[in-house]
């Protein structure tokens, strides 16, 4: 009987947990979605800010982190996934190898603030790119290297054996058999998964405070030299730097709503095509 | 023969590639390193570890000391893990050994969009919903401050803790639990004598990697600790930690003056830091995927 009641208790405060662990994103969503959603309208995410940030939309942040993005997703994407090809492909157990993956794990606990360092050493100041759009995306897109090479690995684990064995035994070489029969089962599964460290790049700040992103801009801009404006360095902005924060308080809601909105739908389209294409080639 | 040299190459090629993991973490360091000697030369590494004054814009004596970061930075880490390490792990044991596959399906998903939410958006509601709500229940005039600080990084790091601690908790063989049940062990007791233990390497290694995110986080930090360069006293003060120091500095310091290359030390420092705790959590990792 007491060790009955004993499980109950212990059951129950596991699922205690679990739903503490719901209430808090519930919370988190609720909080920005009910504060947010009434400073949205098409003006709001089209036009660019005024009279001080005071007034005025937010598209020149929403335009600077998209085009941030897009040089982030050209060097990170094609590294991560010719990575993968060679981790999952050809590489054999051995130190290199062991040093390769060593170095991923690492990569990935290293603090963002130190890349955003690392990006103003070797990007705005060693390579003089100075402070832009091309620092930020490279910083950002060696940041998202671990993601997109493990991602990228993960989608080549599910192509079945037997493909490869196939196509080699009928005597076509290694990379005949990775460009006809690997990668064109994998490339939707590389795709969704680089897109996963591609949104978590696009919500990053600490890299790019000091390798690109501007307080404020009155244009757009126009290379990829420019300085840039962007969604989540704006919400830091309007949060802290900003001359009278209360007023500001609900365009800093809506910055963080349309923020998390493009993140999570990201997100999300990504998890579902990555759980449909995994249970597609399990049987 | 051709053939041959260009399958090769094309294999070179790929390595090549899978090298520039290898090549950025040398090269962090590498920047790091060399940004921080001017720094340690000028300042003295005794002055820099030990002293918890930081004035670097000071008009009477310039301090660079960063004691207090240190400190400040490995309490609200602590402070997180108070609260994270029994959530976290609870909920992956209610994942893995409680909930029916649907409610799972279900709930793995939505731990993954926790962890996707930008560390800005979470330090914006330390601001204008945690702050509040702690000045208002401890009445102090100002909810900013290291509690803040420990609730926001429990948060940030339980994406990470629960599907690492769920991996291990769910990678114990069937027979250990079986064993058990067959004694007459009830499922709780199972859980907690046979299955917990027998995941327990995983667990503290995702503890570490929790860890290690919660000390290199930055944005939340920044904007919920009130930034208060100084010793913390209690889980009431105010702090200013590694990363947040760096991140308000850095902007307005000129390159290439000992106050530049002094933020970049304070990067090695957090760089070393996290290094060891993911090398050992990597360690720990392995030695127990090797006796599955």
């Amino acid at each position: 009987m007491a060790k009955d009641l004993k499980e109950k208790i212990g059951f129950f405060t596991l699922r205690l947990s679990a739903l503490l662990v719901l209430l808090i994103l519930f919370i988190i969503l609720f909080d920005i979605i009910t504060k947010g959603i009434s400073v949205i309208s098409w003006e709001f995410l089209s036009t660019a800010p005024r009279r001080n940030m005071t007034e005025g939309g937010i598209f020149p942040a929403i335009y600077g982190t998209f085009l941030v993005t897009i040089i982030t997703a050209f060097v990170s994407v094609p590294l991560g996934a010719f990575g993968a090809i060679y981790l999952n492909e050809y590489a054999k157990k051995g130190w290199i190898t062991r040093l390769i993956r060593m170095a991923i794990r690492n990569l990935a606990g290293v603090p963002s603030i130190v890349f955003g360092l690392f990006g103003v050493g070797i990007f705005v100041v060693l390579f003089d790119f100075g402070p832009s759009i091309l620092s930020a995306g490279l910083t950002l897109a060696l940041m998202t290297l671990p993601i997109t090479i493990t991602s990228s690995e993960e989608a080549l684990k599910t192509v079945p054996r037997s493909y490869r064995d196939g196509s080699l035994a009928l005597g076509a070489t290694k990379w005949q058999t990775i460009k006809n029969n690997v990668l064109p089962v994998a490339l939707p599964g590389m795709l969704t998964g680089s897109i996963l460290g591609l949104a978590r790049a696009a919500g990053e700040t600490a890299p790019i405070l000091f390798t690109g992103a501007a307080f404020f801009l009155p244009y757009l801009p126009d290379s990829i030299f420019s300085q840039f404006m962007a969604l989540p360095y704006h919400l830091y902005i309007l949060a802290t730097q900003h001359h009278s924060i209360s007023t500001v308080r609900p365009i800093a809601y809506g910055t963080a709503l349309v923020l998390i909105t493009l993140v999570l739908i990201v997100n999300m389209a990504a998890i579902i095509v990555r759980n449909k294409l995994r249970n597609k080639y399990k049987r | 023969m051709r053939r041959e040299i260009r399958e090769k190459a094309i294999e070179l090629f790929f390595l090549l590639n899978s090298l520039v993991v290898i090549i950025v973490l040398i090269g962090i360091f590498y920047i790091l390193l060399s940004n921080s000697i001017p720094a340690f030369r000028e300042i003295g590494l005794n002055e820099f570890f030990t002293s918890a004054r930081w004035n670097p814009t000071s008009f009477s004596k310039i301090e660079y000391g960063i004691l207090s970061k240190i400190v400040s930075t490995l309490m609200i880490t602590f402070g997180a893990m108070i609260f994270a390490v029994p959530l976290g792990v609870a909920t992956a044991a209610y994942l893995s050994e409680i909930a029916d596959p649907k409610v799972r399906q279900i709930l793995k998903p939505v731990i993954e969009i926790l962890a996707g939410i930008p560390s800005v958006v979470i330090g914006f509601l330390g601001i204008v919903l945690l702050g509040p709500y702690i000045a208002r229940t401890f009445n102090l005039s100002n909810g900013l401050n290291a509690l803040n600080g420990a609730i926001l990084l429990a948060i940030m790091s339980l994406p990470t803790i629960i599907s690492l601690s769920e991996d291990a908790i769910s990678a114990v063989p069937k027979s250990y639990k079986n064993a058990s049940l067959a004694l007459g062990a009830s499922r709780w007791q199972t859980l907690v004598k046979v299955t917990i233990p027998s995941a327990l390497s995983g667990i503290i290694a995702a503890i570490m990697l929790g860890m290690g995110r919660a000390i290199g986080e930055t944005m939340t930090v920044l904007m919920a600790t009130g930034n208060a360069p100084r010793m913390p006293s209690s889980i009431f003060s105010s702090l200013q930690t590694m990363t947040a120091t760096i991140a308000i500095e850095l902007g307005e310091v000129p390159h290439h003056t000992t106050h530049y290359y002094a933020l970049f030390a304070i990067g090695l420092v957090l760089f070393v830091m996290t290094f060891i705790v993911n090398l050992v959590s990597d360690i720990i990792l392995h030695k127990y995927q090797e006796v599955e």
